[in-house]
């Protein structure tokens, strides 16, 4: 991979690129402008790292996973436990590098959109702790299968505007947060936390979350001596699978996947796999593949998990996608739900629904390839890339569990 | 001030009538499908005519599309209820005929992902064919534009990219190089709607591209509402565009019972076509 991505204009190769209103312009170019001068500056490096090590809790650990290994075929699993950090999954990565961006540009507020409510609360703490003023904007939906994330929220000082237009959902969050962009860029950041939307924004969120396959590759050759057979991450607009994938793109021994929200099934229509069932087109500012209708209208997706019911997908996924170096594949809420159970009540870990779909990912192919090759004893590295509290309320309605105690003991009959 | 004819195109024509009138040109913009697509048509129509025949010299139809995050909600409920009522890209084609056999100018303003999803060359083609004059985008801006820029030269067609009070002077320059007919300036940072008062960077806009490239006519968009904001615009502007206010007209009537009811459309028009013929051009 000899050709840089994206190229000067954002494109990876025919994906990407700038599909915004004119009135953006200046601030996407004042913002790439920054995020280089920031790039060749070892004193941005530097309060990156600290704020990385000291306030979120980084390096991560990488976790073998011995008892859920067992359901994978063959396979040895290692989970890149971005759960731990500090607001618990992936999103802090990308939120401190542009909160630090944003103070450089002389920004006081940031807004964000949000999904399951991870990048919105990574961005409310970040706002929080630089005193920035903050608005994130949540579909309705969202506001709702998410309120324990709200309140975070609110309790950091943000406020949050539940979006009632479109779906109500991420995508529509996303319309919002630029429509007042566009009226408030003068002193506003908008803090976009996926590996979508115009140029820069996905080479940028990109080169936060490499530290993700940064850390992991210097982890996995320490301990194992190689590298690993896979890299498995889930994929809604892509930004844990980005920063997974991103040091093992040259490695081209290493798998990688990623896993869509196949919701109740890409046959049903309800899902959000939009690489593997989408075409080609512009959304949010870049061209990337699309679920869309016949015309071109955005079709509504669908999945239990709010982080990945998104109909577009960041463009280096597609790109990724369409070159054959990374493969998508659909998992359905059901596959995802039984993830999620295996990995708390093997392991001890309660993921994140977004994760449990790179989760159900590793056993399908840990199966798929002990059957073919009864003698490979694959190392697979799945990107963790959030812990499962906000789930909760999710899970017991999926499980029928009511929160009630098993029996009760004591007191007076 | 002169335009440079070769740069005109088909719309940019109308604007230069309307300059031989000592006056701005009016463009009005509607969706098509709301509140149906039949009566959408009508109601573009109607534009054209006011109430008392003069109406608007250029005509703008929309578009609607799931994620326009350029709309305020006026337009955003109309384009949501178009949709939900079945209106199809094919539908704009039938809108533009009915614009164009009027004699008036037709453009089309919509988000890109349309007319991609279409086939650029393809719409191009159908869209010249129903007698268009060209295309307004939104989200399209010369950098992105290869394609679309061989398919109107092809088919004769109109490109009107927006400038923004935050372009830079590098930008103006070579966004206008890349227009045919007008340069749609978005005379305040934000969405559209109806506004009380029209922004002072709109003067300060258009007199920034003057400076930069005076052969091409500005239409000033975004937050005009009355015959009296038309005629402010209309003093500095080649062209007063309205948008907002027009389609509010029509969701009022729905919301009256009455969606056909095109009298309120009508009288905006009208009072609108009144306030670009008394502003006062220096």
């Amino acid at each position: 991979m000899t050709t840089r991505m994206p190229d000067a204009g954002g494109h990876f190769d025919r994906f990407g690129g700038k599909y915004v209103p004119e009135a953006l312009f200046a601030a996407l170019d004042q913002l790439e402008r920054e995020f280089r001068a920031a790039q060749a500056d070892p004193e941005f490096a530097a309060e990156l790292r600290g704020l990385q090590n000291d306030y979120a809790g980084r390096p991560s650990p990488l976790t073998e996973a011995a008892r859920f290994s067992a359901h994978c075929g063959n396979a040895t699993v290692l989970l890149k436990r971005e759960d731990l950090n500090h607001t618990g999954s992936h999103k802090i990565n990308n939120v401190l590098g542009q909160a630090l961006l944003t103070r450089r540009m002389g920004k006081t507020r940031v807004i964000a959109e949000t999904g399951a409510g991870q990048h919105g609360v990574a961005t409310a703490t970040a706002a929080a702790l630089f005193g920035f003023d903050c608005t994130v904007y949540m579909g309705e939906v969202d506001t709702q299968r998410q309120a324990l994330n709200v309140a975070r929220m609110q309790l950091l000082g943000a406020k949050v505007v539940a979006v009632a237009s479109g779906s109500r959902t991420l995508k529509d969050a996303m319309n919002e947060a630029l429509r007042d962009w566009v009226a408030s860029v003068d002193t506003t950041h908008y803090l976009i936390g996926t590996v979508g939307g115009p140029h820069p924004f996905p080479e940028m969120v990109r080169e936060f979350q490499r530290i993700i396959s940064t850390e992991a590759r210097a982890q996995v050759l320490e301990r194992y001596g190689r590298l690993p057979d896979a890299v498995l991450a889930c994929v809604g607009g892509g930004s844990n699978a980005m920063g997974i994938f991103a040091d093992f793109i040259p490695d081209a021994s290493v798998k990688l996947y990623g896993f869509e929200a196949g919701g109740d099934g890409v046959e049903t229509g309800r899902h959000a796999a939009t690489i593997t069932e989408g075409a080609e087109g512009v959304l949010h500012g870049m061209r990337t593949y699309v679920l869309q209708t016949e015309d071109g209208q955005t079709k509504e997706s669908h999945s239990i998990s709010a982080g990945l019911d998104y109909p577009g997908v960041g463009p280096e996924h597609s790109w990724l996608a369409a070159t054959g170096r990374a493969t998508y594949e659909p998992v359905t809420d059901t596959e995802a739900m039984d993830a999620l159970k295996l990995l708390t009540q093997t392991e001890g870990i309660m993921p994140a629904i977004e994760s449990a779909h790179a989760l159900a990912g590793a056993m399908r192919v840990g199966k798929r390839i002990a059957e073919a090759d009864p003698d490979a004893r694959p190392l697979f590295i799945v990107s963790l890339s959030g812990r499962g509290d906000k789930d909760v309320d999710t899970a017991m309605n999926w499980f029928g569990v009511d929160g009630s105690a098993d029996t009760t003991t004591g007191g007076v009959a | 001030m002169t335009f440079d004819e070769s740069r005109l195109g088909n719309s940019g024509r109308a604007y230069a009538g309307a300059w031989a009138e000592g006056r701005a040109a009016l463009v009005g913009y509607l969706p098509v499908g709301y509140p149906d697509v039949s009566t959408s048509v009508d109601a573009i129509v109607a534009l054209t005519q006011g109430t008392d025949g003069v109406g608007c010299d250029v005509i703008e139809i929309g578009m609607p599309y799931s994620d326009p995050v350029m709309d305020g909600v006026a337009i955003q409920r109309a384009g949501t209820a178009a949709l939900e009522r079945g209106v199809r890209t094919r539908d704009v084609f039938t809108a533009v005929s009915a614009v164009a056999a009027t004699g008036t100018p037709a453009l089309v303003m919509t988000y890109w992902n349309l007319v991609d999803h279409y086939g650029v060359r393809a719409f191009a083609r159908d869209f010249a064919a129903a007698g268009g004059a060209g295309l307004i985008t939104p989200d399209l801006t010369p950098d992105e534009a290869e394609e679309w820029v061989a398919a109107s030269d092809e088919y004769g067609l109109d490109r009107v990219f927006l400038v923004a009070p935050s372009s830079t002077d590098e930008r103006i320059t070579s966004t206008l190089a890349a227009c045919r007919g007008w340069v749609y300036a978005t005379s305040v940072m934000g969405v559209t709607g109806a506004r009380t008062q029209t922004s002072d960077a709109a003067p300060k806009l258009v007199q920034r591209i003057r400076d930069i490239d005076c052969g091409l006519p500005i239409g000033v968009g975004l937050g005009v509402s009355n015959g009296d904001q038309a005629a402010s615009v209309g003093s500095t502007a080649d062209g007063v565009i309205v948008g907002s206010a027009l389609v509010s007209t029509l969701l009022a009537a729905e919301a009256a019972g009455t969606p056909q009811d095109l009298t309120a459309l009508r009288a905006l028009v009208g009072d609108l076509a009144a306030g670009v013929r008394r502003a006062d051009r220096a």
